[in-house]
């Protein structure tokens, strides 16, 4: 080794290279970082595949609850548009006035249809769908109002377009009663709603859990080196040197587990398209499963990467403190 | 270059390591440091590279005032120094080029650089066919010389040693001793811990004595004030 005698006192930087070979090597630092920690998971695979399965099964189990919750919604946002109203008569309106009646309300640019129902209409109706009809023979007179069947135009099928509706119905002359027939399709809402919510739970918590993996396993691998954390700092390695093979770490685990949860959901929806399939056709609808799609597993694999950096930034800032030189 | 003011260093539990010691080596000066195994030899070196902090008194190593230097600053500083173990801490899972090169890596050189440092100082140490090897596989004089390389590859100006001929037979540890002349001669400011005071009475350095964690002895002096 050559080196010249120091004359003075060095300040404590200078034998470091200059700025801009430090600038390039900082580059260089964190891809070597990236690749080494890269390294070891691949030099450990059974315990990294543990690790990983666990991971990959927290974060596909709300994301396959949140893609059947979005089918589900899919599925009955077609039904919304089966809203309809009926429109109750009076028994004093005849029935041509009821003819009349139709026509004055298909004329409204809300409604798309208006169907008039004669009460001898609706007697044959209920006779023949609801199962009493015999029933009804025992009756001297028709029991049942004549009415209008009322579909709004598309623009119109939101609940509060079509109540409005229906006020403006009550108002014209001889109309007893606007009813509207979508209360099964708010309480199925209500229901997706309360699922949502539940689903949103469940993904927190089982976030939470991805955390505490990613934190527990950069903790082990912490305490693992810890020999060579004591070295480094010996030798003059920053916090920031130290703690980066172990962020990229947590960062692997995350994007790893990430695509495997998004592997088990393509998995789960491919087996599961078939019967659904089978099912939609019986109902005459040709609906199909809806996948992840390409901002949907963005948003999975950014939530994992996220949630390993998390992780084992709460390990290493916590662990890393405490191993100091002997 | 290091500089002691009425130091004392108390572990917890009240046991007192080091008391009212003063010393100052000036810069290129080569010490021994010598004393019965408790009589705070390993607490001085610790308390020069940071290790310890002291419990009292002011310590001065490098122009930089130890007892105010903040914690961030610390790895800053132990950069200009470099250490060298009784068991040498080698990381055992890579090479000896590997070992050597920690500091360079953490000082942010480059990769052709950093080969030619660690092969300058394995050379130095008669290491530089071992480069590839695993430090396990190396005889403790060996892996001794790989430590000595990488604390000095990155050329601080202080070095520090605690017994580091601890392991080895009288022959190896004349040729570690004389490695540590040889940088001291190009200006590295030296200061080794050693029991061995048949070796190092022979070596023609100041020697400080440490009894029961005060410095009772120092020969001669051209160079040391306790």
């Amino acid at each position: 080794m050559s080196r010249a005698p120091a004359r003075k006192a060095r300040p404590a930087r200078g034998n470091a290279p200059p700025i801009h070979t430090r600038f390039q090597a900082w580059g260089v630092n964190h891809a070597q970082a990236l690749v080494f920690s890269l390294g070891r998971l691949y030099r450990n695979p059974f315990g990294a595949a543990l690790t990983l399965a666990v991971i990959a099964i927290a974060l596909a189990l709300p994301s396959g609850l949140w893609l059947a919750l979005k089918n589900l919604q899919a599925a009955s946002g077609d039904w919304d548009h089966g809203a309809q109203l009926s429109v109750f008569v009076a028994d004093s309106v005849t029935d041509s006035a009821l003819a009349q009646l139709a026509g004055r309300i298909q004329a409204l640019e809300a409604v798309e249809r208006a169907q008039p129902l004669t009460r001898e209409d609706a007697l044959a109706e209920f006779r023949a769908l609801s199962g009493f009809g015999e029933a009804l023979d025992l009756l001297d007179h028709n029991p049942l109002p004549a009415l209008v069947l009322v579909t709004p135009v598309p623009a119109h099928q939101g609940p509060a377009e079509v109540q409005a509706l229906a006020r403006q119905l009550e108002a014209l002359e001889g109309v007893t009663q606007a009813q509207v027939d979508m209360q099964w399709v708010q309480r199925l809402q209500a229901l997706l709603e309360m699922t949502r919510r539940g689903v949103v739970l469940v993904a927190i918590l089982l976030g939470l859990g991805v955390l505490l993996v990613v934190g527990n396993t950069i903790r082990l691998d912490i305490l693992n080196r810890r020999r060579e954390i004591e070295v480094a700092k010996l030798v003059g390695a920053t916090n920031g040197f130290i703690r980066r093979p172990f962020l990229y770490g947590g960062l692997w685990l995350g994007l790893f587990g990430g695509l495997l949860a998004l592997f088990i959901v393509g998995l789960a929806l491919v087996l599961l398209n078939g019967p659904v399939q089978q099912l939609a056709a019986l109902y005459g609808s040709d609906f199909r499963l809806q996948g992840p799609g390409f901002s949907g597993a963005l948003g999975l694999l950014g939530t994992a990467v996220a949630l390993g950096l998390g992780g084992s930034w709460i390990a290493v800032g916590r662990h890393l403190r405490e191993i100091e030189p002997q | 270059m290091i500089q002691f003011q009425n130091v004392v260093k108390r572990y917890p539990g009240g046991q007192e390591a080091l008391s009212q010691v003063s010393l100052r080596m000036d810069e290129g000066a080569m010490a021994f440091l010598t004393g019965h195994s408790g009589a705070g030899k390993s607490t001085l070196l610790k308390l020069i590279a940071l290790i310890e902090r002291p419990t009292r008194g002011q310590i001065t190593v490098n122009g930089q005032h130890l007892n105010t230097l903040p914690r961030r600053k610390v790895p800053y500083f132990r950069r200009g120094i470099g250490i060298i173990f009784q068991d040498h801490h080698l990381l055992h899972d890579r090479s000896v080029f590997d070992n050597v090169a920690l500091p360079l890596v953490i000082l942010g050189y480059r990769r052709p650089e950093i080969a030619r440092r660690v092969r300058a100082a394995l050379d130095k140490v008669g290491l530089l066919h071992k480069e590839k090897a695993q430090p396990v596989t190396l005889s403790s004089g060996e892996q001794q010389r790989v430590g000595i390389a990488r604390a000095v590859v990155h050329k601080p100006a202080i070095l520090l040693a605690d017994e580091p001929t601890g392991n080895l037979d009288p022959a190896l540890s004349r040729e570690i001793m004389e490695l540590f002349l040889q940088f001291n001669q190009v200006g590295v400011t030296t200061l080794i811990a050693s029991h061995d005071l048949e070796l190092i009475t022979t070596l023609g350095k100041p020697i400080l004595k440490l009894h029961a964690g005060k410095l009772v002895h120092a020969e001669p002096q051209p160079e040391i004030a306790p």
